[in-house]
Order: C-alpha cells, then sequence, then structure tokens
C-alpha cells in the first residue's frame, strides 16, 4: 500500500465523517424548526400554549378584530365538531370566551387531540390563550357530546394591518397512542 | 520506501495486479477495476432506464384519454412515484456513477479510483436497493404511490411496502455517498504531476462538486425517512401533528435534500457537455476557469432555494421574497455556462457527429427548461403553476433532454475508447433525431396543458386537453421504441463489430483518455502520465495559472 493510497483512505474516512454528521444535522433540522417558528411566531407552534391572563390589561377600544373561527375533523373520522359562532368581533386586550362542540358519533370510545393554528402568520404571537380544549386530549364515551370553552386575548400590539384573524381546530384521533400531545410550559397565573 | 514496496511485492500474489480479468461471474462480482465497474454502473443505469420507461408508457396510455382506461388510479400513482424513484435513483445517478468510474481515474491519470473496494461495495448494494423498492409492486397495499417526495402524512398510508422503500433509500444513499466520497479522494489525491485543480477536465470538476453535494444532503434524507419509518412503526411524532409534529416540516427537510439533489442530477451533464462541445468546436473551453466558479455557484445556492418547491404552504412573505430572488439568481451561474458553451462554438470547426448532436440538443433544449424554471421560481404565479403539468414539462426538459441527453452524449463520445470499435454514425444520427424530435413532441404540450391547468399524478382530466395529451403519448411512444436503436448500436460496440477505433478516436478530443490505446487496456496509468496543456486542451500560450 502506497503512501498516496493511505492518504486517500484517511481522507475516504474523514468525508465519512461529513457524512455521521450530516445525518445527525437532519434529525437536528426539527428542532431547528420548532425553535425558528417560537421565534417567529409562525406555523401555529405557539397557539397551543397556555398564556397568562393577568399580563394583559389594557383593552384598545379604538379597533375591533373580527376573529374567525374553522373546525376540521382529520382523517375522514365521522364526528360532529363545530363552534358555537362561526366569527366574533372584538377588542384587542379583551377577554373572550367562545364555546366549541364536538359529538363523538361513532360507537366506542375515543381519545381526541385537537391542533390549534392561527393565520395570519404574524398574528400568532399575539393570540393568547388562557383556557383551550387543545392544551391536553380530550376523551369521548361513544356518543358522548361536549361543550368546550376557549377563553382568549389578543395581544393590543397585534399589527395594526391585521383586522381578521382565523383560528383554526383540527381534531385528530389518537385513541391509540393517547399522551397529551402539546408540551405545556407552566405559566404562572394560569387558570382552569 | 523499501517497506512499502515489500508490502506492494507481499500483496502481489493476491490481487490482479498487471493481469487481465478473472474470468467468467466472478469477475464482475469480485471486480474492483474502475473500467468494471463503471461498465456494471452502465448497464444497470440503462436497465432502470427500461424499467421507468415501461412505467412512463403506463402513465401515458392511461393519458391518452379522459377517464379511466387500462389502469386504476391507485396503480395510477404508484407508477407516477415508481417512475420517479427508478428513474433518478437507478437512472440517471448511476449513469452518472458509471461515466465518473470510467472517466476521472483516465481523465486525471490515476491507476484506479482511490478507494477500488468502497466502489465494489457501492455498486453491488444497488440490485438490492432496487429488488426491494421494486418488489413493494407485488405487495399488499402495492407500491408507494403519495409521490417519489414521499410527503407524510399521504405516505405512511403506504401498506406493506413501507418499509421497503424507506431501506431502499436508505441503501441507494449508501450506494451514492460511496461513489461520491470515491471521487473527492480521487480527484484530489490521485491526480497525475502537474495536473493541479484549474488544469483538471471540467468533467471532474463538476463531478467533484456533485459529490460534495451527495456527501452533504444523501445523509439528510435518509435521516427525514428514518424519521418517517418510526413515525409510522414507533410512535415518534416528527410529522404527525396530533402529537405536536409538523407535516410541514419533512418538506422543508426533503427539499433542503432535494433542491441540490437536482442539480446532483444535472453538474456532471454540465461537464460532459463542456468535454464534448471543445472536442467537436475544435477550440479550448472557453472561460474554463468562469465554469468552474460558475459551477461551484450553482452547488452554493442550490442550499438557499429549496422553499421554491412549496411556495405554496403558507408562507411569510419575506420567505416568499428570500426563496424567489435566490432561485432567480440561479440563472446567472447557469447563464454564464450557456454563454460559454456557444461562445466556445463559436467559429470553431464544428463537426455534426452524434455525441456533438447531443450536446448541441442539451445546450438548447436544458435552456428550454430553464426559462421555465424562471416561470415557476416567479412566486406569485406559482401559485397557479403549482403541481401542474407545466412543473412536469418544466422538470422533463432539464432531465430527459438534459441530463439523459447529456449520458448518451458520453456513451456515444466514449464508447470508442471503451469498446475499440466505433459506433454505426448512420444509426447513431437516426437515433439522436428520433429522440430530438419525439422528447420536444412529448413534453413542450404539457407546457400548455398545464398552463390552461391540468393538475399532475391524477390518472382522470378535463375534455379540453386531450389533444395536447394525445400528441405527448405518441411523442413518448416513440422516444422510448427510439432508445431502442441506441441499445443496438451499444451492443454492436460491445461485440466488437464494426470499424475499429484509433487511440485518438475524435480529430479534436484532448484529455489523457485519448493517450492510451483504445480500447483502454485493464489497467491503465500505472505509472503517473506527464500533462502539459497540449494535451489536457488548454490554450498553449497567452494563459497562465
Amino acid at each position: 500500500m502506497s503512501a498516496s493510497n493511505r492518504a486517500g483512505i484517511r481522507h475516504g474516512w474523514r468525508l465519512g465523517l461529513v457524512v455521521v454528521a450530516m445525518f445527525g444535522f437532519g434529525f437536528a433540522l426539527g428542532p431547528l424548526y420548532d425553535a425558528i417558528c417560537r421565534v417567529t411566531g409562525i406555523n401555529g407552534k405557539l397557539s397551543g400554549e397556555v398564556a397568562d391572563e393577568a399580563a394583559i390589561t389594557l383593552v384598545d377600544e379604538s379597533r375591533l378584530i373580527t376573529v374567525q373561527f374553522v373546525t376540521t375533523v382529520n382523517g375522514g373520522k365521522p364526528w360532529e365538531f363545530r363552534a358555537e359562532q362561526s366569527e366574533i368581533q372584538v377588542h384587542p386586550g379583551q377577554l373572550t370566551t367562545v364555546n366549541f362542540f364536538m359529538r363523538n358519533t361513532e360507537g366506542r370510545d375515543v381519545v381526541a387531540q385537537a391542533v390549534p393554528n392561527v393565520a395570519p402568520w404574524n398574528a400568532a404571537k399575539h393570540m393568547h390563550k388562557t383556557e383551550c380544549f387543545c392544551f391536553n386530549n380530550q376523551p369521548f364515551k361513544a356518543g358522548e357530546g361536549k361543550d368546550m370553552p376557549v377563553r382568549f386575548v389578543l395581544d393590543p400590539a397585534l399589527p395594526a394591518d391585521v383586522d381578521t384573524v382565523t383560528l383554526s381546530y383540527t381534531f385528530f384521533d389518537v385513541t391509540e397512542t393517547a399522551k397529551p400531545a402539546v408540551v405545556l410550559p407552566q405559566v404562572q397565573g394560569y387558570q382552569s | 520506501m523499501a517497506n512499502a514496496e515489500a508490502h506492494h511485492d507481499h500483496a502481489h500474489g493476491h490481487d490482479d495486479h498487471h493481469h487481465g480479468p478473472d474470468k467468467g461471474i466472478m469477475r464482475w462480482i469480485k471486480t474492483t477495476n474502475h473500467k468494471d465497474l463503471g461498465t456494471l454502473y452502465l448497464i444497470f443505469a440503462f436497465s432502470m432506464f427500461f424499467v421507468g420507461g415501461l412505467m412512463s408508457l403506463v402513465i401515458r396510455a392511461e393519458l391518452w384519454e379522459p377517464g379511466l382506461q387500462f389502469v386504476d388510479p391507485e396503480f395510477f400513482n404508484q407508477m407516477t412515484t415508481m417512475h420517479a424513484l427508478v428513474m433518478i435513483f437507478g437512472g440517471v445517478m448511476p449513469a452518472f456513477t458509471g461515466l465518473a468510474n470510467w472517466m476521472v481515474p483516465m481523465m486525471v491519470g490515476a491507476s484506479d479510483m482511490a478507494l477500488p473496494r468502497v466502489n465494489n461495495w457501492g455498486f453491488w448494494i444497488l440490485p438490492f436497493a432496487f429488488t426491494l423498492l421494486l418488489s413493494t409492486l407485488f405487495m399488499d397495499g402495492g407500491a408507494p404511490a403519495g409521490g417519489w417526495t414521499m410527503y407524510p402524512p399521504l405516505v405512511l398510508q403506504t401498506g406493506e411496502g413501507f418499509p421497503f422503500l424507506i431501506f431502499a433509500i436508505h441503501l441507494m444513499g449508501i450506494s451514492s455517498i460511496t461513489g461520491a466520497i470515491n471521487v473527492v479522494v480521487t480527484v484530489l489525491n490521485l491526480r497525475a504531476p502537474g495536473m493541479t485543480l484549474l488544469k483538471m477536465p471540467l468533467f471532474c470538476w463538476t463531478w467533484l462538486i456533485t459529490a460534495y453535494l451527495l456527501i452533504a444532503t444523501m445523509p439528510v434524507l435518509a435521516g427525514a425517512v428514518t424519521m418517517l419509518l418510526t413515525d409510522k412503526y414507533f410512535g415518534t411524532s416528527f410529522f404527525t401533528a396530533s402529537g405536536g409534529g409538523d407535516p410541514v416540516m419533512f418538506q422543508h427537510i426533503f427539499w433542503f435534500f432535494g433542491h441540490p439533489e437536482v442539480y446532483i442530477l444535472i453538474l456532471p451533464a454540465f461537464g460532459v457537455v463542456s468535454t464534448i462541445i471543445p472536442a467537436f468546436a475544435r477550440k479550448p473551453l472557453f472561460g474554463y476557469d468562469s465554469m468552474v466558479y460558475a459551477t461551484a455557484s450553482i452547488a452554493f445556492l442550490s442550499f438557499i432555494v429549496w422553499a421554491h418547491h412549496m411556495f405554496t404552504v403558507g408562507m411569510p412573505l419575506a420567505g416568499e421574497l428570500f426563496f424567489m430572488f435566490s432561485t432567480m439568481l440561479i440563472a446567472v451561474p447557469t447563464g454564464v455556462k450557456v454563454f460559454n458553451w456557444i461562445a466556445t462554438m463559436w467559429r470553431g470547426s464544428m463537426t455534426f457527429e452524434t455525441p456533438m448532436l447531443f450536446a448541441i440538443a442539451f445546450v438548447f433544449l436544458f435552456s428550454i427548461g430553464g426559462f421555465s424554471g424562471l416561470m415557476l421560481a416567479i412566486a406569485p404565479v406559482d401559485f397557479q403553476y403549482h403541481d401542474t403539468y407545466f412543473v412536469v414539462a418544466h422538470f422533463h426538459y432539464v432531465l430527459v433532454p438534459g441530463a439523459v441527453f447529456s449520458i448518451i452524449a458520453a456513451v456515444y463520445y466514449w464508447i470508442p475508447k471503451w469498446t475499440g470499435v466505433m459506433y454505426s454514425e448512420f444509426w447513431g444520427k437516426v437515433h439522436f433525431w428520433l429522440s430530438a424530435i419525439a422528447v420536444n413532441v412529448t413534453f413542450f404540450p404539457q407546457h400548455f396543458s398545464g398552463l390552461a391547468g391540468m393538475q399532475r399524478r391524477v390518472p382522470d382530466y378535463a375534455v379540453q386537453f386531450v389533444d395536447f395529451n394525445q400528441v405527448s403519448t405518441i411523442g413518448a411512444f416513440v422516444f422510448f421504441i427510439a432508445q431502442f436503436i441506441f441499445i443496438g448500436n451499444m451492443i454492436r460496440c460491445m461485440a466488437k463489430k464494426g470499424e475499429k477505433a484509433t487511440q485518438q478516436v475524435w480529430e479534436g478530443a484532448r484529455g489523457l483518455e485519448w493517450t492510451v490505446p483504445s480500447p483502454a487496456p485493464y489497467h491503465t496509468f500505472e505509472d503517473p502520465p506527464k500533462v502539459n496543456d497540449e494535451i489536457l486542451g488548454f490554450p498553449s500560450h497567452g494563459k497562465a495559472h
């Protein structure tokens, strides 16, 4: 084995290390993606979090924002899922409660998890929820229906160009994996 | 170096140094010879082109008329998915690796690839990978049908074939990474004395950069598909929204691999064309250095444009703008390349043998694919083009008359060196004209049907698209049949029937590969050759490095 060949094999191993590092980088992209979404507030990553009700005291009565509600059931499940109102008008800073209703129309018990999202993207970090059925997974007996209140407040810092905010929920069937989906940071002042 | 010499003598008894190849099938299984492996890669690639081509004919036959003709929608979707996977990972990539195996050592004056056993392993993984992948066609739930991009949650609905898909991707990844490592090490360590980096043939340059792209991105794809596997079978939630994951994240990770991948498929083609055009224009390549820098720029840009594949996911405006402008920026180094090819031909003493015809067709038709790419880069209009036949037309223009034409050109150009026999120029020209016309008949109408709103990956379509689709289907069948002329022509060379090739083969060809006899002996450049500007095809005066 000549000297240049030995150098070649060393070079090959070094490139192999790059391959391993890039494989790890692929997995690191997951947390990185989460972090970017959190910092920028895009992609609904924040809307599953419990907000501190006491933090916002100022009500901005000069603005009236339309909040629309969208409800979806994932994977062709026959469940009934709707918001009591399809939209509501609120002032930023005004604490509002909206009831959502879901009925499990199947003949079996299920556990469902709602995943929230907020549009437009720049409104997402200004939508604070103090109570939401999306914070935990929701068990439903066969045929059971539940009213589920969502308490939210829009931050007065909501960008001026936003006059309509859409809050959407998608219910997923998690009966088989049933575990809390969204990790809940414990925020002081949280009341259920 | 007495020690090394002794070691060398000791090894002498074991390997087949200085001998011809072994006899029989074991020659091919055990071979570590770059020429044998190059041949194996190319034969494998062309077998896969055949399989993937048959799948495309199923698609085109089904699209002859609206409504369902021959296959059900589920099988149709399996065909579109498998056609892409087979053509990309089984056809184009192994074909370029095969060309690299044959030509890179001969071009840099090395006796073999730097890591010959890794090379053998890299090739022999491939038949297993594609056995896994193709076997899914016969399984419960059929082959993967969610598109080659494997977006979750759709891909998670694949039946029993799902783990086979994932492990096939893993194996293809390992194979191309080993090939890439071999190219990098060979090019950087085994160049003949006097061949500085900026005297290296452009095919080696483009392959070197391609190899880095492969090393950087194939492991990311392997990671992404591993996450799919654990999401489906081990309860993780990387891409499962109900578990806190995000399916859109898969798209980001996939295209972080996927966009460099499209340059993996085209950069070696640039190298081939940059080799062939000077040979038949009988002029040195115009702007050699700018070609190298343009290639490197394209490779760099390829890492920061990935989200232009997903303009419609609901990105913030700033994201749309960034990815739009960075994508358009790629047109600049690509334009440099096209300009240089044309400038190379300018006032050259051109002749139009088959490799040159394919190379010129490449420049012309690849540019059309580039222009439709620019149209797709415009984020606001991409909302209309997204997932239509316009996209299909775009990437088939850059892949078929782009990558595939360059592979065909390369085979015509170098097969006299490989086999020692000239191919039939007459049948080469027949093959060229049939291919060049049929490829346009196939894909050009797809621009129109796509702009008018015909969706991709759907077996049915609105009646107003019938004419365009029938033209397209006729073109596809003619193109497929025309390739048998090529296969026949190449088999004729391999059977050593035909006019004997000279050592030089082409009057204007330059490079170390033309300094060895035709056919190239089993072992070449056991001793490093001497190089000078004349041999390498650089202008011998007025230019200093």
